[in-house]
């Protein structure tokens, strides 16, 4: 296993599409922030601090200081990466945006099936993220807690009595602990329930977005909850909290689905099979319409209207067609519409190998 | 022109991009370049949370809470330099000290962000000393003060030897 299989693969441990409510909720994720005690945050360190810290995380997680994981990991200074490298680890959800801007003095640890990556030096000096698929915050967070363990074991964590774990960022302090789900709603958004359902879940401390798109339009259905504060609750009632909270929309989801397919199957399945039918035989795609098609092919799937594909080829799908995995593959840089062209390939190459009766 | 986007609006935002010399030119209508992340009206949410943080961290407190004395506090932190300015323009902290340095004028901040501006989860094994044993023993405080308002006097006198047990091992 090397960098070259994490950067050359578009699976990651949160595509298997196994794990409870499968059918709504596709992935997990949970993130703990935390500094080391006598330096500054990262936006305001020296290099040469920010080097010393880069090296306190690698030390941490090797071997040689008693790091024992649950998983296996590699570190990776992100300087040794190409910009297209590094851009597939966000496509990868791995790293996030902000943390490749400038790669110098950062690095990122990554665990080999790709449930755990560590952020070194991004706006905190640590960001421990697990990543599971299904709806497993849970395990998320007990599994991000073992890791926290085993780190601080090593490190001085900047912590005190009365604030909890000191952050950058005021809007992370105390537990340092974001979750969050990625959530499939399609049926939802068909029946325009959803927008009530944001005001609801807002009251309750927890945020909606939609994943991929800006602002209120979310393309291909795909929504993120996450939890908003971070202090004044045990990380046991963060986590609890949103799982209550997730569980009451993905039995929403899942009713609205009955009725729907019960009083709209023709149109269901129009939608679902034409979205199979570009997928199958068009030339040039975007990635918008790729989202949005890839998105109708999984409620078919969910709705039971198709066998197959099943959910991680379909979660593959999304990852494979994104920009810097096509020119990863393509092996040069490509413009918008040799982007387009070579998505529609991929696709159509995918679902040819795809018997969906 | 039409948008480039959707091809059916008149194109209204024309915006030329220059990256190492190669120039690019993308025509939108207004409804695609708002959905469009190249082209920003200022509209950046990140850039949103610290304008309103800057509001609050400036906001004088006139109730009754001792950050009404926030004038005679230094506005630089003494261990990495960073002012109370610079938080308003980022919206981060400079060190973890910077939060005893601008505590009377981050706590009304983190009030309004978080609620209730105390910890109450993890606690750093190794490095976070006594803090758990406090924290059981206020706990248990809580307990006998329970007890004896509903007069468990057993329940209290047993309450009351943990609480003892555990101040013992504090020293």
């Amino acid at each position: 296993m090397s960098v070259e299989n994490t950067i050359g693969k578009a699976r990651s441990k949160w595509m298997e599409g196994t794990g409870p409510d499968n059918d709504v909720v596709i992935s997990s994720r949970l993130r703990l922030a935390r500094n080391i005690e006598g330096y500054p945050f990262p936006h305001f360190m020296s290099e040469e601090e920010a080097n010393h810290v880069i090296n306190a995380v690698r030390l941490a997680v090797s071997e040689k200081a008693g790091a024992k994981f649950p998983v296996e990991t590699e570190f990776i200074d992100l300087n040794e990466l190409s910009q297209t490298e590094r851009q597939i680890l966000v496509e990868k959800h791995l790293v996030s945006p902000q943390h490749i801007e400038s790669p110098a003095n950062r690095a990122v640890v990554i665990a080999h099936d790709e449930s755990l990556s560590i952020m070194v030096n991004e706006e905190d000096h640590i960001r421990i993220q697990c990543f599971l698929p299904g709806l497993q915050i849970k395990e998320a967070w007990r599994l991000a807690d073992k890791i926290d363990d085993v780190l601080e074991k090593t490190l001085n964590y900047s912590f005190c009595e009365k604030r909890g774990y000191l952050t950058s960022c005021p809007t992370n302090v105390g537990t340092g602990l974001r979750a969050s789900v990625m959530l499939h709603l399609p049926c939802l958004v068909m029946t325009k329930q959803l927008g009530a359902m944001v005001n609801t879940i807002s009251q309750l401390g927890l945020a909606v977005r939609g994943y991929y798109g800006e602002g209120t339009e979310a393309y291909g259905d795909l929504f993120q909850v996450s939890n908003q504060v971070t202090m004044g609750q045990t990380e046991d009632e963060i986590v609890t909290n949103l799982l209550t909270v997730t569980r009451q929309i993905v039995s929403q989801e899942r009713s609205t689905r009955k009725v729907v397919l019960k009083n709209n199957k023709p149109f269901l399945e129009d939608r679902i099979y034409r979205a199979f039918g570009v997928m199958s035989y068009a030339r040039v795609m975007t990635a918008q319409e790729a989202i949005k098609n890839v998105s109708d092919l999984r409620l078919g799937v969910e709705l039971g209207i198709l066998k197959t594909p099943a959910y991680d080829q379909i979660n593959e799908l999304i990852i494979l067609t994104r920009p810097a995995f096509l020119i990863k593959k393509a092996g040069r840089p490509l413009n918008a519409g040799e982007l387009d062209a070579l998505r529609a390939e991929i696709i159509r190459e995918k679902l040819s190998k795809i018997n969906i009766n | 022109m039409l948008c480039e986007k959707c091809q059916k609006r008149p194109a209204a935002v024309h915006m030329t991009k220059i990256v190492n010399g190669n120039k690019t030119e993308t025509h939108l209508c207004e409804v695609c370049a708002q959905v469009d992340n190249s082209v920003s009206f200022g509209l950046d949410p990140k850039w949103m949370l610290q304008s309103i943080f800057a509001e609050l961290f400036n906001t004088p407190h006139t109730e009754n809470d001792p950050s009404s004395d926030a004038g005679v506090k230094p506005n630089r932190c003494e261990k990495c330099g960073f002012t109370d300015a610079q938080f308003s323009q980022v919206g981060r902290l400079g060190c973890p000290t910077c939060y005893d340095v601008f505590e009377n004028k981050l706590d009304p901040v983190l009030r309004r962000i978080h609620g209730n501006p105390r910890h109450t989860g993890k606690i750093p094994k190794r490095t976070g000393g006594t803090i758990e044993l406090r924290r059981e023993i206020e706990e248990l405080k809580r307990e006998l003060q329970a007890a004896i308002t509903s007069e468990e006097y057993e329940k209290a006198a047993e309450v009351r030897d943990k609480i003892r047990g555990l101040e013992n091992k504090l020293g």
